[in-house]
């Protein structure tokens, strides 16, 4: 009898412990989850405000032609792609085509001074750090969820219940990854 | 990670803040011994405890409201100052936190912020009009990154609670003197010739002592927490950052400023980035200051070339202090990820003249007054004051009429 009651505390309390490591685990993968729609969400604003930026740029820079064009093209590639990696790809040559136009906005001193034109600089600023700020996060938190599954004895869990670890989100452009910045000045 | 370093820092703290319980208690031990020398060392203890909750209950309810009140802070929509907003939103979304703070703005020209709230989703930051003129935007970031990591690591509800031992301890101990000086020692003699003497004396002398001593050294407790705090979140917010050189310039700039802030007080102080109430000239030791030296500060932050995680701050810290002292617990030092620097993006216009920060503190104080701002198609900023009477506004340089809906 003594055995007996012994025996079912253990099972309990081993219950218990896996229930517990089980809904941390969750608990984590759903935090990597919003991370991600974080990155989306900054991803798609931007792809928002290019229509906007052309548009107000369109007036002054009538010799850079090739370099709007460039950014539209990219901007619908951008938004068609459909794999983390194809998206990668796309973004990294989005933001080199931006980077060709914040050098080109020094040649015209009228488009600096326009203040349709600041304002819509800082919210791109702005996306552009949020973008790469969301993957900052995205990665710290792929990075503490990984090392869960990995370590004892959450790995047990995890393989039983098939918890696969997160990929990163990597920019492969090097220029991106150093500094994923709009600056026109 | 950052998680486990909020648990380990509240653990640390913990230390510090008994000890202030500690003295509490023996404080109200001691004067309640001294009304009533059989049982009221235990209602003193009673009565310390409930004022220190009654206290802390009510700035834990009602402290955010009060303090910003007091400030002359007032919440801001994103039209206000859209880089403010975007550059709180950024740093939020770097915390990975799933709230939005609040944002307020203190109509003064001394560049100053502060952070409050005792929970992430009601928590607010507040800058002066000031601040915002005076930094570009990397060092703004920066400053609200500072914000954002006492908020992310819990830091107004440590200093509330310590706050208000502190409130708590003065408050008795001022009680006490007063009270001393004004009748208090009749009853004591009366007492005193009936018992044993011997006993009594040896708590009036505690006590004067208590009354004396208590107030100073639970400063020292809380000042000591104050600025352990202080570096930990400039540790974080270069995390969250990445860029070390923005808050120190930052801290540079509002350091240099010889504005004061009208609305701060001894209360309020310890809650800004920079204490508020720096007198020119008053360069006095560490221990009785709430914000650890500010060129110390900076000088760790500049010789961060390494790296911006916990462990990289630790050693800069070491290296300008000279010691090797446990600011960021063990947890926080393993933090593997290596996160390298990133470079300015001075994308803003920097204002470069004294008449050019003027300007843009000017706007921002006219659209807290309710200055309606219009941007006109052909790049010039028309500002309407809010009793302009019109419907419509025309344009001084092309002509075209704006309406305003009022």
């Amino acid at each position: 009898m003594t055995f007996f009651i012994v025996f079912i505390v253990i099972v309990v309390v081993i219950g218990f412990f896996f229930v517990s490591i089980y809904n941390s685990l969750v608990g984590l993968r759903n935090r990597v989850k919003n991370a991600w729609s974080q990155i989306d969400v900054q991803l798609k604003r931007r792809h928002d405000l290019i229509p906007n930026l052309i548009e107000t740029v369109k007036g002054y820079m009538t010799h850079e032609r090739q370099v709007m064009e460039n950014i539209t093209k990219y901007r619908s590639q951008a938004m068609d792609a459909g794999t983390v990696g194809e998206k990668a790809a796309a973004e990294g040559l989005l933001s080199g085509a931006l980077g060709q136009l914040r050098v080109q906005v020094e040649n015209y001193p009228d488009l600096k001074a326009n203040q349709n034109f600041l304002a819509l600089q800082e919210e791109l600023t702005s996306t552009e750090n949020k973008i790469s700020f969301a993957r900052q996060a995205y990665n710290d938190q792929v990075l503490f969820f990984n090392n869960k599954i990995q370590m004892f004895p959450s790995n047990i869990v995890a393989g039983m219940f098939s918890f696969k670890e997160e990929e990163f989100f990597e920019i492969e452009d090097k220029t991106e990854k150093a500094v994923p910045k709009v600056s026109f000045s | 990670m950052m998680w486990e370093l909020i648990q380990a820092n509240r653990r640390k703290s913990i230390f510090i803040f008994i000890g202030m319980g500690l003295l509490l208690i023996l404080i109200g031990f001691t004067f309640g011994s001294f009304y009533e020398p059989e049982s009221g060392g235990f209602l003193g203890i009673f009565f310390a405890l409930m004022l220190w909750g009654i206290l802390s209950m009510v700035s834990y309810f009602a402290g955010s409201k009060i303090l910003l009140a007091v400030s002359g802070a007032k919440e801001v929509t994103k039209d206000v100052h859209p880089q403010l907003y975007n550059v709180v939103e950024e740093m939020r979304i770097a915390a990975n936190l799933p709230h939005q703070p609040k944002i307020y703005i203190i109509a003064d020209a001394a560049p100053n912020a502060f952070a409050t709230g005792i929970k992430p989703e009601n928590s607010a930051i507040a800058v002066t009009a000031g601040l915002l003129g005076t930094l570009n935007r990397d060092e703004l970031q920066g400053v609200v990154a500072h914000e954002m990591s006492h908020i992310i690591n819990r830091d107004v509800l440590v200093m509330t609670f310590a706050g208000m031992m502190l409130g708590a301890i003065t408050l008795m101990a001022e009680v006490f003197t007063r009270s001393l000086w004004f009748g208090g020692g009749s009853r004591y003699k009366s007492k005193s010739s009936d018992k044993g003497g011997q006993a009594q004396i040896i708590i009036l002398v505690l006590a004067i002592a208590l009354a004396i001593l208590g107030p100073i050294m639970a400063q020292l407790l809380y000042f000591a927490i104050s600025r352990k705090r202080e570096y930990l979140a400039d540790a974080s917010a270069v995390r969250l950052t990445r860029y070390p050189d923005g808050l120190a310039s930052a801290l540079e700039k509002i350091s240099g400023s010889n504005l004061d802030l009208k609305t701060a007080n001894k209360v309020t102080a310890p809650m800004y980035i920079i204490n508020p109430l720096k007198k020119k000239g008053m360069q006095l030791s560490n221990v009785t200051s709430t914000h650890p030296p500010i060129t110390e500060r900076i000088n760790i932050l500049r010789s961060m070339t390494q790296g911006v995680n916990y462990a990289n701050y630790q050693n800069a810290f070491n290296s300008v202090k000279g010691k090797t002292s446990g600011l960021i617990p063990q947890s926080g030092l393993t933090d593997s990820s290596k996160i390298s620097l990133r470079d300015s993006e001075l994308s803003q216009t920097s204002f470069e003249t004294d008449k050019q920060v003027k300007r843009e503190v000017g706007d921002l104080m006219m659209k807290l007054n309710d200055f309606l701002f219009i941007n006109c198609t052909c790049g010039i900023k028309i500002k309407v004051p809010p009793d302009f009477k019109s419907s419509s506004v025309t344009c001084p340089k092309c002509g075209r009429i704006h309406n305003i809906s009022h």
